[in-house]
């Protein structure tokens, strides 16, 4: 794993909209950014961290806790919305016992709602990391959850 | 993909083919299109389309099932990734080209099924269960008994010119690209037209840009290219964001070199010499390819300095949106790039005057833009013969919901609702009847039966009260409720509203509250907040109106067209969740009632177990009722009983 | 070049590419806004200043829309009036209805723009925003539920102070206004200067008050309970007290005081005379060991707080003087309890400052001396103001009193260190007598009068040139100070002031801080220059006998003891 100094390396010009790939690029190696992270950030691009904190927190993609071992990712499009996919949503909270943007406390699953994954006819859609789970119901969502729990037994 | 490419044919397309230039025989020049064009091949080709929807349907899995099948039977064959031919719910699609044959298409194609197609195919056996169709070529055998793709009634009711390619050509080639036809349009224009030339073409070619209000894209270039700046600037905005929409994904995934190409004509036209590409973080594998086609389109010299010696020098440069609806906003993109919060501007001024970093700037979408090398290419004239007096050419719909067929349509402006919900994308699923079509996403507007026969361009649509903004267009049918919807998008306007100016901010957020107020069973409720509520039904349209009139931007000025557009076409499901209490189609659970058959009731209690709120009396043996006023109409009794004794009313 | 335009049906004249609202003030006609600042660029985000123009399809922004070609405007048809209110009414759905109880109460652009609208019904209501009232400052509460968004807080500390403490936070229904990483915001790096307390046009942001200590005190008879007041204060209120503003009623405020109750009334412009003298020694001795200059000036609290997580760096050039509060809170509980025979912690000591930042700058560790605290409680202006009227106070019918003995003298350079400016013509005079021994002939140094953000002079004292330089706003302070670091050379003092302006216009002032009223608070301070025989710090008579009957020299073991402290790195997100 690279570290903050080598991402923030690639960037040899101290500037403004260099904030938003630098984070990007951040996230994508830590899964999330860290106050250390957005300190550095600050200090290297010469900008006030809470300039940076608003930046973040404005967008949908940055996140500021780590993600679980399994990332779920619900689609909640237009399309999956009409299919019932908050009867999905409903059940993935309830049996995780956690909401859109948060981790469980044993960190094994952080939920994370999303817009149209481009997969329509094929609705309710979720992924777990990089796997899909097409045509959902609410018994075959508990049995998804159900299986990756098993596997950490 | 990322290794460097050898290109074989580098050298030949850009002399013979973009240049012209007559150093070989036509004979020779025909056969080596032939072959790029795959019109004629000396080995079977496999495309296998690796899109977005087609990878979620284990489309990457098939391809290394398919790569293992030719392996084990030592077959030279050639597999090459594609995009989509715009049918997402028949994902996985492959086809199969032999010698001498024309080029079969086979649709939601499993790794099971792999062997039996694939065995069938190279023995002259088609598979009919998997079977799409055939790709018309005249210079090749056709298959009997196997339909033609363009007499599908999917294909024979669109006029595809912007997804012409998508599907048939491999993505993330150059060569298959210039070879059929591509980057034609801006040599022609860089060697032979002054950027006021290419204004002007497109001007006349009354192209409107596709994103937002229509505005005629010829004219807001020319504002660019006048006004003076140290520097200019073409954006991409491949931002789509609405949460139903993926037209603009699938296309890049399918097609990225004629984005590319509508750029780099763009820039030139303005005078930028940098472009920028907004695009999704989250649409991986539309980066991949669009970055891949701009490194190969240096590699050709088609974009650099000195591009083929025409002196024009042009950049484009990928920028990852971070997830945000309101970027799709031509002002808060460019507070984006600039590495800000991505919130939108009071216009005037207008960034074709005062844009990214201050200078003149031109924000297109991407179907706008592909349009452009279109134009190029057939003329003006013939640009002009496609649709209708005001509104020129095609456009494309991602369309999903209820209909057969999910996936990517093109039609000619001026086609009627009805034939694409009805023809095109194959009519209702599983026989259910028509109830809306929501098109434009969160800043769109839902249409009725009544509507279908409304003809699909600028102004006919606008006269509707919806216009024709995002490319999303979703279906409803008789089991959607319209409140439902209409909430679903409040809910999301709300979480998406910047959050600057306080009509969308706080607007939103109570016309969410009235509707979700207006699909729920008043709880506990005393003579204070009926009034309350009461109020809120009261206020919906005006709170509408003032977010329109008022808001800083088209996000928030158009945040309250879902309502205003229901309100207008759907009032009796209003009144009737309003006066009633009752949503028709079920879908506002709260709203639902239930009740004992006392007869069928055994008294097994488990439903009176099993009830969240302990609505649910009686004892063991006998019948049990259901006191309505605890009653919040989840449904779970009705779930759990198995007697059939509770009824839904 | 000039623009006919038709606003409410009749003809008037706009310059061109001027805004709508810049030509309609200047017609007369009034119309409401919420997030615009003067002398800033308008960011057209509360949408209350909308009007309605002919042939465009949506209302625009009156704040933001600049007049290139004639134009027809309504600003107050039934559809614009209908609009604003329905904003505000938005606004009031997601605000606590306690303006009985609020610390903004009477002085509140949304209740007044309420007013204004004529709404006398609830209309809107909903779920409001939950959030978490924010008291662990000293100087500032935060209170987001009265937060309307305008974002001037975030603008002013960031564009005027370069501190950004503040920044939007998410968006959509979520939006608020934070400090880095959402910090409660003694953790952040704000540095108490409440310039956003005056621009709040709500309740959202507003002084730690301390009233009721005070009030309790002042009924506790076992205690002696001592003011003092900072020289700012008074040429700052008059006008809320009846009197005719622009004089110093420095005499009424003592017989105000005393009659709310407090045992001795000091003025701390006498505190003041005894910082600039020993800064002024400090910067003698310097000049002469030519070490850790440039110095910089150490009155104002939130400069030195800034200077502490921001330029620690710089910590040596800093005068270790105390703040004159903090001086004369020192000689309160010392010098002045020896001279009563009043046990230290028999004394409460209060002091009124213009400023939100002294009271941190009170509770600061350094400022506490085995248990006890040089000052107890720090007043603003506008807490001064309601305690006159809590005490039923009438000023006007008052005659002027002096303050008590052993602090009743003071220069008018003691008087000056409440305006930009002020500190360094003081030093200024007082360090030409520490080096020479003699008196400036000119006294008056106008190059640093005035509210310039940056001013610089060059005096000769003696044989040598001395740089002095001024700003007023940290932004201008973090300009010069990068400037020094480059190599800038040719300064020897600086005075830095956190508010610009300084204290005349402190986030703890009276709440009309406008162009005018602030050119009228400077200019009574420096009449008083003009008019006074003492204009000099170290011919203050009281301050003489302090250092002959306490202190000794300048400087000495006993000075250095009481009079200065220390700074230290802090630690907080940038």
């Amino acid at each position: 794993m690279p570290n903050l100094e080598e991402i923030l390396e690639k960037y040899p010009f101290v500037q403004r909209d260099n904030l938003i790939p630098v984070l990007q690029d951040i996230q994508d190696e830590f899964g999330y950014l860290s106050e250390e992270a957005i300190v550095k950030v600050g200090k290297y691009l010469n900008l006030p961290t809470v300039k940076i904190y608003g930046l973040a927190t404005f967008y949908h993609h940055f996140r500021f806790i780590a993600k679980g071992k399994y990332h779920i990712k619900i689609c909640n499009g237009t399309s999956c919305h009409v299919n019932s996919n908050i009867l999905i949503i409903n059940e993935l909270e309830k049996k995780l016992g956690i909401k859109d943007e948060e981790i469980t406390k044993d960190g094994l699953f952080s939920l994370e709602e999303t817009t149209c994954m481009a997969a329509c006819g094929e609705g309710p859609v979720m992924a777990v990391n990089d796997k899909y789970f097409t045509h959902l119901t609410i018994e075959k969502v508990a049995e998804i959850i159900d299986s990756y729990k098993s596997m950490e037994e | 993909m990322s290794e460097k490419a050898n290109f074989k044919y580098k050298d030949f397309l850009i002399e013979n083919v973009l240049k012209l230039k007559s150093d070989k025989s036509e004979e020779e020049v025909v056969a080596k299109l032939n072959l790029l064009q795959r019109k004629k091949i000396n080995k079977p080709v496999i495309t296998v389309s690796i899109n977005s929807s087609s990878i979620i349907l284990g489309a990457q899995k098939l391809k290394t099932y398919i790569e293992e099948y030719l392996v084990d039977r030592n077959i030279d064959a050639e597999i090459i990734p594609v995009g989509s031919l715009g049918l997402s719910s028949l994902e996985p699609v492959i086809s199969v080209q032999l010698p001498g044959k024309t080029r079969l298409f086979y649709k939601k194609v499993l790794p099971e099924n792999v062997i039996s197609i694939l065995d069938g195919s190279f023995n002259n056996f088609i598979q009919e269960e998997n079977i799409l169709g055939q790709l018309k070529n005249d210079i090749q055998d056709t298959w009997e008994q196997v339909p033609f793709l363009d007499e599908l009634a999917y294909f024979q009711n669109q006029q595809r010119l912007i997804l012409k390619n998508c599907g048939f050509i491999n993505p993330e080639s150059i060569e298959e690209y210039i070879a059929s036809g591509g980057y034609k349009s801006f040599y022609k224009v860089i060697s032979k037209n002054t950027p006021e030339e290419v204004c002007d073409i497109i001007e006349n070619s009354m192209l409107r840009g596709r994103g937002g209000e229509g505005y005629l894209t010829g004219k807001k270039w020319k504002i660019a290219y006048e006004t003076p700046g140290d520097q200019k600037y073409l954006i991409c905005n491949a931002g789509e964001s609405d949460p139903g929409a993926f037209m603009e994904r699938l296309l890049i995934e399918s097609d990225p070199h004629k984005v590319v190409e509508g750029i780099a004509i763009s820039a030139y036209a303005i005078g930028a010499q940098k472009a920028y590409i907004y695009i999704e973080s989250e649409y991986k594998l539309a980066i991949e390819r669009v970055k891949n086609a701009i490194t190969q389109a240096r590699e050709f010299g088609l974009l650099g300095h000195d591009i083929l010696e025409s002196g024009y020098n042009l950049e484009i440069i990928i920028k990852k949106g971070a997830g945000a609806y309101v970027c799709g906003e031509e002002t808060a993109l460019i507070s984006s790039l600039e590495g800000k919060r991505g919130r939108p501007h009071s216009k005037p001024p207008y960034p074709a005057t005062k844009g990214l970093y201050n200078q003149p700037t031109v924000v297109n979408n991407v179907e706008t833009l592909v349009n452009v090398p279109i134009i190029i290419e057939k003329g003006i004239e013939w640009y002009k013969s496609v649709g209708t007096k005001d509104s020129k050419g095609t456009k494309v719909f991602s369309i999903s919901g209820k209909v057969e067929y999910n996936g990517l349509v093109e039609i000619e402006m001026g086609t009627k609702l009805r034939d694409v919900i009805f023809r095109v994308a194959g009519g209702m699923k599983n026989g259910k009847r028509f109830k809306a079509v929501h098109i434009g996403g969160p800043s769109g507007g839902s249409l009725t039966e009544r509507h279908l026969d409304t003809l699909i361009d600028y102004e006919s649509i606008m006269l509707t009260g919806v216009s024709l903004g995002s490319s999303g267009m979703v279906v409803l049918d008789e089991d959607n409720c319209i409140i439902d919807m209409v909430k679903y998008f409040m809910n999301f306007m709300q979480k998406e509203s910047c959050g600057i100016c306080i009509p969308c901010r706080e607007g939103t957020r109570r016309m969410y509250e009235i509707l979700d107020n207006i699909s729920k069973r008043p709880k506990d409720e005393n003579g204070h907040t009926t009034l309350q509520r009461f109020k809120g039904v009261m206020q919906l349209e005006s709170l509408a109106e003032v977010l329109k009139d008022t808001s800083m931007c088209g996000l928030g000025k158009k945040a309250s067209n879902p309502v205003l557009s229901t309100l207008k076409w759907f009032r009796e499901e209003y009144e009737e969740h309003i006066f009633e209490r009752n949503c028709e189609a079920g879908v506002c659970q709260e709203l639902r009632t239930f009740e004992i058959d006392v007869d069928a009731c055994t008294g097994c209690t488990l439903c009176a177990k099993k009830c969240p709120t302990g609505a649910i009396f009686g004892t063991a043996k006998n019948a049990h009722f259901i006191v309505q006023d605890k009653c919040i109409g989840c449904g779970i009794c009705f779930d759990t009983c198995k007697f059939s004794a509770i009824i839904s009313k | 070049m000039l623009i006919d335009i038709e606003v409410n049906n009749k003809k008037i004249q706009a310059k061109k590419g001027e805004t709508i609202l810049e030509t309609l003030n200047r017609n007369g006609i009034k119309v409401p806004t919420l997030c615009r600042m003067e002398g800033f660029t308008p960011t057209g985000a509360c949408r209350m200043c909308v009007v309605e123009a002919e042939g465009k399809s949506g209302l625009i922004p009156s704040c933001s829309y600049q007049i290139e070609e004639p134009i027809k405007i309504r600003t107050h048809s039934p559809r614009v009036i209908q609009a604003r209110k329905m904003l505000v009414e938005l606004l009031l759905s997601n605000h606590p209805d306690d303006c009985l109880y609020c610390a903004s109460n009477g002085n509140c652009q949304l209740q007044d723009l309420a007013v204004e609208l004529n709404i006398r019904e609830r209309r809107i209501s909903g779920e409001k925003t939950k959030s978490n009232l924010d008291q662990s400052s000293p100087g500032i509460v935060k209170d987001p539920a009265k937060c309307i968004l305008c974002g001037r807080c975030v603008r002013v500390c960031e564009e005027v102070l370069d501190v950004s403490t503040f920044d939007f936070y998410k968006r959509g229904n979520k939006t608020a206004i934070v400090t880095s990483m959402n910090k409660d915001l003694n953790f952040s790096n704000c540095i108490n200067c409440g310039q956003c307390l005056l621009v709040c046009p709500t309740g959202a942001l507003y002084e730690k008050t301390n009233l009721d200590i005070v009030q309790q005190m002042l009924s506790n008879t076992d205690v002696t309970v001592i003011v003092q007041y900072s020289p700012s204060i008074s040429v700052s209120i008059a006008d809320e007290l009846g009197l005719r503003s622009g004089k110093d009623i420095n005499g009424v405020l003592n017989a105000v005081l005393r009659r709310i109750g407090f045992n001795k009334v000091f003025d701390t412009s006498f505190a003041a005379d005894v910082a600039i003298f020993e800064q002024s020694a400090e910067l003698a001795d310097r000049i002469k060991n030519d070490e850790n200059l440039p110095m910089m000036s150490s009155c104002c609290p939130g400069w030195i707080k800034h200077m502490e997580q921001s330029h620690p760096d710089m910590i040596d050039n800093v005068s270790t003087t105390k703040s004159p509060q903090q001086i004369l809170g020192t000689l309160i509980k010392s010098y002045f309890a020896q001279r009563e025979d009043i046990s230290p912690e028999k004394i409460f000591s209060i002091s009124i400052m213009p400023c939100t930042a002294k009271k941190f700058e009170a509770q600061r560790e350094e400022m506490t001396h085995k248990g006890i605290s040089d000052i107890d409680v720090v007043l603003t202006t506008r807490e001064l103001l309601k305690l006159v009227k809590l005490y039923g106070v009438d000023a006007q019918s008052l005659d002027e009193e002096m303050p008590d003995i052993p602090f009743n003298t003071r220069s008018s350079a003691g008087k000056m260190v409440s305006v930009t400016g002020g500190v360094a013509e003081g030093v200024a005079r007082t360090l030409n007598y520490h080096l020479t021994g003699e008196e400036l002939s000119d006294i008056k140094i106008t190059k640093l009068r005035g509210f310039k953000d940056r001013k610089e002079v060059s005096v000769k004292i003696g044989k040598q040139e001395i740089g002095i330089a001024v700003v007023s706003g940290i932004k201008s302070a973090n300009k010069l100070i990068a400037e020094i670091r480059e190599g800038k050379s040719d300064i020897h003092f600086i005075e830095i002031m956190a508010c610009p302006g300084g204290c005349i216009n402190g986030g703890g002032q009276a709440f009309n801080n406008d162009e005018k009223t602030l050119k009228t608070r400077s200019k009574t301070i420096y009449d008083l220059d003009d008019k006074e025989a003492i204009n000099v710090a170290h011919k203050n008579s009281n301050l003489i006998s302090l250092y002959d009957e306490f202190l000794g020299e300048q400087l000495s073991e006993k000075c250095i003891k009481l009079l200065h402290t220390k700074y230290s790195k802090r630690d907080v997100l940038l």
